[in-house]
């Protein structure tokens, strides 16, 4: 029940810390304010850093979707 | 081979501040500087709290350094002061001249308030929860030197990594943030559980809203900054105060004492801690040993107007509760 539309996707699986968050935020800066990029993360050390490096950006973490290991979040780029 | 061979002459002519005297290495450690093991020569530590410093002043300290130092090399010592190596005696009195003139100060040894350490802190690191340089300089400011029976050591910690390890300290302090939950926002996106590390948030099964259980908690704030909704708050920052560690030969982890002690009360509990030491402790013995012969419910009860509601008997009875 997927009510947003995402602009982009990247899938960081298997992409180490601080790699995964430095891609998704080149992937941001290539986006305009208010579009939606969705990424894939490995859960672990992955789920516990790059969330919190988004909002220190001043992004805003819209949706979250656990599926078996990794989770699926949706991004929406800040100002 | 005469490695292990000491040098036992301790006092030598020397000219000081302009003045012929006779130098007492003994004396002369108190003041930061140490014998080494190579004749005349000494190690000078400097006084940097927290282990900052601005540019200007660096480019000025790696001037003398290099004009003094015999080898040309400084070390950055363990407990983040700058020692200028293998400087002859005889030179103490113009390098002690272009250190003052620059604003550094000559760190000290022996029986008083040492240098205070600390690590980043929130400034800029992005777990630090409390203002650890600022602390660091106050304390450099307002206690060292202070005479005490033994050495006494104070470092402030940003978060519960705890880099300037105040487990180790006779007075630490270590940053912590108190979390909260507000019902409203989450949306059991299950990432709080993910994002602690101590195992103090499960999930529910059925909803994903964090189940928090205070008892593993060790207050870091992971969980909060890792929340995308801002369901998890930050309550309360402070310190986390542990008395009576040491390093050395024999080292000891100190006992945390109180939880959330704010910022303004850091002075009071530095003050009153000490002011206890002096009155229970006795000449050349560690705080750790003076809680271990006159006992912690002692100090804790000396503390009461200080700690007030935030003493700790200690993490074992922190589970009893
Ligand atoms: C094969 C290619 C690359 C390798 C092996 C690599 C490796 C690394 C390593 C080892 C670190 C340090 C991690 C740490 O300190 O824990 C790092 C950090 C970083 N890299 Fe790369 N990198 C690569 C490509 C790139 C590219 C293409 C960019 C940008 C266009 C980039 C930007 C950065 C940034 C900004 C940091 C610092 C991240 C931070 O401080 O959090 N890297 N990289
Ligand atoms: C000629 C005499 C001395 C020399 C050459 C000396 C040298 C040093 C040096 C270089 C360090 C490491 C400092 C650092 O890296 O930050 C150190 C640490 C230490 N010093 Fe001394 N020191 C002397 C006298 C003393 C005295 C008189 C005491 C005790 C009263 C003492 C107790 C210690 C202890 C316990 C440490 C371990 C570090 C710590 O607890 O943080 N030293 N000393
Ligand atoms: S103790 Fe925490 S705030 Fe301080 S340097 Fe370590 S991780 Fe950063
Ligand atoms: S503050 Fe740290 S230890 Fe406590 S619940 Fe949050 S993440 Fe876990
Ligand atoms: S991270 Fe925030 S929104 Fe997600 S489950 Fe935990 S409290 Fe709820």
């Amino acid at each position: 029940m997927s009510a947003l539309k995402a602009d982009a996707v990247l899938d960081l699986r298997g992409v180490l810390c601080p790699m995964n968050f430095v891609k998704a935020k080149l992937k941001l800066e290539g986006m305009d304010s208010g579009q939606v990029l969705e990424i894939v993360l490995d859960s672990g050390e992955p789920i516990q850093n790059v969330p919190k490096s988004i909002k220190e950006e001043g992004h805003r973490i819209v949706e979250v979707k656990k599926e078996d290991d990794h989770f699926r979040l949706k991004i929406e780029k800040g100002q | 081979m005469d490695r292990f061979i000491e040098d036992k002459t301790t006092k030598v002519p020397v000219k000081l501040e302009g003045q012929e005297k006779k130098l007492d290495f003994m004396e002369l450690k108190t003041g930061g500087f140490i014998k080494q093991r190579q004749k005349d020569l000494f190690a000078v530590r400097l006084r940097c709290p927290g282990g900052r410093m601005s540019t200007d002043k660096l480019v000025e300290v790696a001037r003398i350094a290099h004009r003094y130092s015999k080898k040309s090399v400084v070390h950055f010592s363990f407990r983040q002061s700058l020692e200028i190596l293998y400087v002859d005696y005889k030179d103490f009195d113009a390098m002690i001249g272009e250190i003052t003139k620059i604003g550094m100060k000559v760190a000290s040894c022996g029986p008083r308030v040492r240098v205070p350490t600390a690590c980043g802190g929130c400034e800029y690191n992005p777990n630090g929860l409390t203002d650890t340089q600022g602390l660091a300089d106050m304390v450099d400011k307002k206690y060292f030197g202070t005479p005490t029976h033994h050495k006494f050591k104070i470092s402030f910690s940003g978060c519960p990594i705890d880099c300037a390890r105040t487990r180790e300290m006779d007075l630490g302090f270590q940053g912590v943030v108190e979390p909260e939950w507000d019902e409203p926002p989450c949306t059991g996106c299950t990432i709080c559980s993910e994002a602690c590390k101590e195992d103090a948030i499960q999930s529910d099964p059925d909803t994903g809203k964090p189940i928090y259980d205070a008892k593993k908690c060790i207050w870091c704030g992971d969980c909060i900054r890792a929340c995308p909704t801002g369901a998890w708050r930050a309550k309360r920052y402070g310190h986390l105060v542990r008395l009576g560690g040491k390093h050395g030969r024999h080292p000891v982890e100190a006992r945390e004492v109180a939880l959330f002690v704010p910022d303004e009360k850091v002075p009071a509990v530095i003050e009153r801690t000490i002011e206890w030491y002096l009155a229970n402790g006795i000449r050349g013995e560690r705080v750790a040993k003076t809680i271990v012969r006159v006992g912690l419910d002692n100090y804790l009860k000396f503390m009461e107007p200080v700690f007030e509601g935030s003493a700790l008997v200690g993490r074992a009875e922190k589970e009893a509760v």
